[in-house]
């Protein structure tokens, strides 16, 4: 069966690294970088994106916005 | 066949299912990171979007760490003085009853100063949303106890615990202005987690319906974490919110 999959864009300039997306992901997809940026957080990156179903979790709890998320449906295949 | 795409493919046919709303500018939060006032505005400004009503809407900020709400709140705000958000939002509402009018204020704005502004607006059924964001502390002037700060609980202003035989029982605004005539909704909800986000909006949306249909006063509280008052990481300060704020301020609706 084709599955969902989602992918996520993080705005990592605006991202102040509270670790709350990483601890929603309910497929691990997300860790904190060891890069800063600009403001000096560690930002949140889609370590694993391929795990990716684009639940929205992430997206919901983090209070800066920074993520956008994106979901791809399969079409189902012509037999 | 089934197609393995990347990220970036998919980023590229897929839907957009969240991006940040037009209703929140894109000045960075002045909040500090984790902490639960980012989402309780994205979901305010939020419901007010798939409203349609962001011409017909001024928010009325507080004084608190939400003082700067009018910077990221996309729409016309109003700032009130320290706890006098329900009595500005109450002339505002008079002046130009047509319009949504919302308040957006923490405990220490609503439930210490803002006591008398709360209690009699909510009293006079004024036909305005409260939205009420409680932590437990006064987060912005650095972390000292609230009329909500739970009992024991460790603040600048009560370093060995809130004792209750001589600062009072943490105070539940939302259960006592319930008990009002002029109160059609009252409820309590957090952000921590996304089943609760979403929870949280659809009361949010609830209460602006309740002002279109002209039916009082609604009240909606949001428990969240001030993790730098609480000085704990915001991974954590959403567990001990979990643990020990919601045994004293339950979640659900209180009435309506
Ligand atoms: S959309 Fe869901 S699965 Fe994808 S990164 Fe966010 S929380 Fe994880
Ligand atoms: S002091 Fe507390 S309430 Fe204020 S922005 Fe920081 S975490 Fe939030």
């Amino acid at each position: 069966m084709a599955k969902v999959r989602g992918a996520i864009v993080v705005d990592t300039e605006r991202c102040k690294g509270c670790d709350l997306c990483v601890v929603a992901c309910p497929t691990d997809v997300i860790a904190l970088n060891t890069q800063l940026n600009g403001k000096g957080f560690n930002p949140a990156y889609p370590a694993n994106h391929d795990a990716c179903t684009g639940c929205m979790s992430c997206a919901l709890v983090c209070p800066d916005m920074c993520i956008t998320v994106y979901r791809y449906k399969p079409q189902k295949e012509a037999v | 066949m089934s197609e393995i795409l990347t990220p970036e493919e998919i980023i590229k046919k897929g839907e957009l299912v969240f991006k940040k709303t037009k209703f929140m500018t894109d000045a960075n939060l002045s909040y500090c990171p984790g902490c639960g006032h980012g989402v309780a505005h994205r979901i305010t400004m939020e419901v007010i979007e798939e409203m349609g009503i962001g011409e017909q809407t001024i928010g009325v900020a507080p004084v608190g760490c939400s003082v700067l709400a009018y910077d990221f709140m996309n729409i016309d705000m109003q700032q009130a003085a320290h706890g006098r958000a329900p009595a500005v939002a109450t002339g505002i509402k008079r002046v130009f009853p047509e319009k949504y009018v919302f308040t957006y204020q923490g405990d220490g704005d609503l439930a210490a100063i803002g006591t008398n502004e709360t209690i009699h607006a909510c009293n006079r059924a004024e036909n305005i949303v409260i939205i009420f964001i409680n932590n437990g502390i006064y987060g912005m002037t650095g972390g000292q106890m609230a009329p909500t700060t739970l009992e024991g609980m460790k603040s600048s202003t009560s370093p060995y615990g809130r004792d209750v035989s001589t600062m009072g029982h943490p105070i539940k605004i939302t259960e006592m202005v319930a008990m009002l005539p002029g109160v059609c909704y009252a409820t309590r909800h957090a952000v921590h987690k996304p089943g609760l986000v979403r929870k949280a909006k659809k009361a949010i949306r609830k209460a602006f319906e309740n002002q279109r249909d002209k039916k009082g006063t609604s009240i909606v509280e949001i428990v969240s974490n001030c993790n730098s008052g609480w000085k704990m990481t915001p991974v954590d300060a959403n567990i001990w919110l979990e643990e020990n704020m919601l045994p004293v301020f339950p979640l659900g609706d209180i009435k309506g």
